[in-house]
């Protein structure tokens, strides 16, 4: 799962969860892959990302390197801003570990790298 | 020929030969990639621009290449484990998530520029378990997409329904969800071409797209050009070889995109000793 991924994942699907947002991360292991850098696609994305919440899961993690704390303004233009916040959006993959709902504490486990949210039938 | 939804759940029955069967058989890929290809056009998206989708029931990825091909960023949701191990093994660009769209869609409000769902919502008209309600499913589903949709964005489904009444559901949920639109049919006279897409609109009521091979001579011809495409994609690996890289680098680099320069390590297997 990507961090990417993260940031736009909730457990709102879940029965009494309102928000369900951000989730936590418990990360066993995590990768880092090359992925074709795509700047008018970073771009385009940035204003749907939650940048508190990418820069804390990155953290959480321990892959923050240098992405800044806040997004730079004409950042359509800035290519090393926008190269940075492609390394922390598509290229961190977390390979196993949880995700924890921040409502209930319920896990979420990934394995191969794909998260599990299916919801138990008594949860939904 | 009985229908897949009435023999198992589709976690039951897309296990892993079926998944590998799925994605190994060329009659498929050349079908779900027309499909695909197809539902992309009735989206309307920006022009030449990079979009961020939604592929609800992704399966091994089939749909999610075609995306890819044409330049988009996508993320797909499916209920079957062993389909989403055979997308990840073909390594496909998109990011892979476990869970049943009856369910809902677990996403902020929003963020996609629209979404795709090839042959996969028919299984949703199904009760499955004693606790399934299809119309509940579905206007949890329904409401749900709704809200991860940016504004203006469109779903496209291709699905089997089953009968008049199957079409009627799905389309009465997503209208209660906030959608505008209706059916696509296109080759409508031919037991063969004949395709069926629900074309969804956020944005408020728009005329639909018309559909291909309505006039009473048309009995699928024009479907020639895609099947060519098809037939050229039929001929690759779904393994990345040499081959598919380099083909793959030459489209990037046609989209204005970086890519590494070719060397004659390209496409060659690591010596696994990082
Ligand atoms: C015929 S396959 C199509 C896969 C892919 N879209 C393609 O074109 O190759 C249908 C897929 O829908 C998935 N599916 C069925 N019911 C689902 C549900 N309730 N939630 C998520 N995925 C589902 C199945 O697991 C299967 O992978």
């Amino acid at each position: 799962m990507k961090l990417i991924t993260h940031n736009m994942l909730t457990s709102k699907c879940m029965k009494g969860v309102t928000v369900g947002y951000p989730l936590k991360i418990q990360a066993v292991d995590v990768k880092t892959t090359e992925v074709d850098f795509n700047p008018e696609f970073i771009s385009r994305l940035i204003p749907k990302v939650d940048w508190n919440v990418l820069c804390s899961a990155a953290e959480s993690i321990g892959y923050l390197e240098d992405l800044p704390k806040e997004v730079t303004e004409n950042y359509e233009n800035n290519v090393d801003f926008l190269k940075k916040a492609h390394r922390v959006l598509l290229e961190i993959d977390i390979i196993n570990g949880e995700l924890i709902c921040p409502e209930t504490g319920r896990k979420f486990p990934i394995n191969n790298g794909i998260p599990n949210m299916l919801l138990n039938e008594d949860e939904v | 020929m009985s229908r897949p939804e009435h023999l198992a759940p589709p976690e039951i029955f897309y296990n892993e030969e079926e998944a590998k069967k799925y994605t190994q058989n060329s009659r498929i890929i050349d079908i779900q990639v027309q499909m695909s290809e197809r539902a992309i056009e009735l989206l309307v998206l920006p022009e030449d621009t990079p979009c961020h989708l939604l592929d609800i029931g992704c399966g091994s990825g089939l749909s999610g290449s075609v995306l890819e091909e044409q330049g988009h960023y996508w993320c797909g949701l499916d209920i079957s484990n062993s389909m989403l191990d055979v997308a990840r093994d073909r390594e496909v660009e998109g990011d892979l998530i476990m869970s049943d769209m009856g369910q809902g869609c677990p996403f902020r409000a929003g963020i996609f520029d629209g979404a795709i769902s090839i042959s996969a919502l028919q299984w949703l008209c199904n009760a499955d378990k004693t606790s399934h309600n299809p119309v509940q499913r579905l206007h949890k589903f329904f409401t749900m997409l709704y809200a991860c949709l940016s504004r203006s964005a469109r779903a496209v489904f291709q699905f089997y329904p089953e009968n008049s009444e199957q079409m009627e559901l799905v389309t009465t949920q997503a209208m209660k969800a906030g959608f505008y639109g209706g059916m696509v049919i296109d080759y409508p006279n031919s037991a063969k071409a004949k395709k069926i897409f629900l074309v969804l609109m956020t944005g408020g009521n728009m005329p639909l797209p018309s559909a291909l091979g309505t006039d009473e001579n048309s009995q699928g011809v024009s479907y020639t050009a895609a099947r060519e495409k098809a037939k050229k994609m039929r001929g690759k690996p779904l393994k990345k070889g040499r081959a598919w890289i380099i083909e793959k680098k030459e489209r990037r680099q046609k989209q204005g995109k970086e890519s590494r320069p070719n060397t004659k390590y390209t496409g060659r297997k690591r010596s696994g000793r990082f």
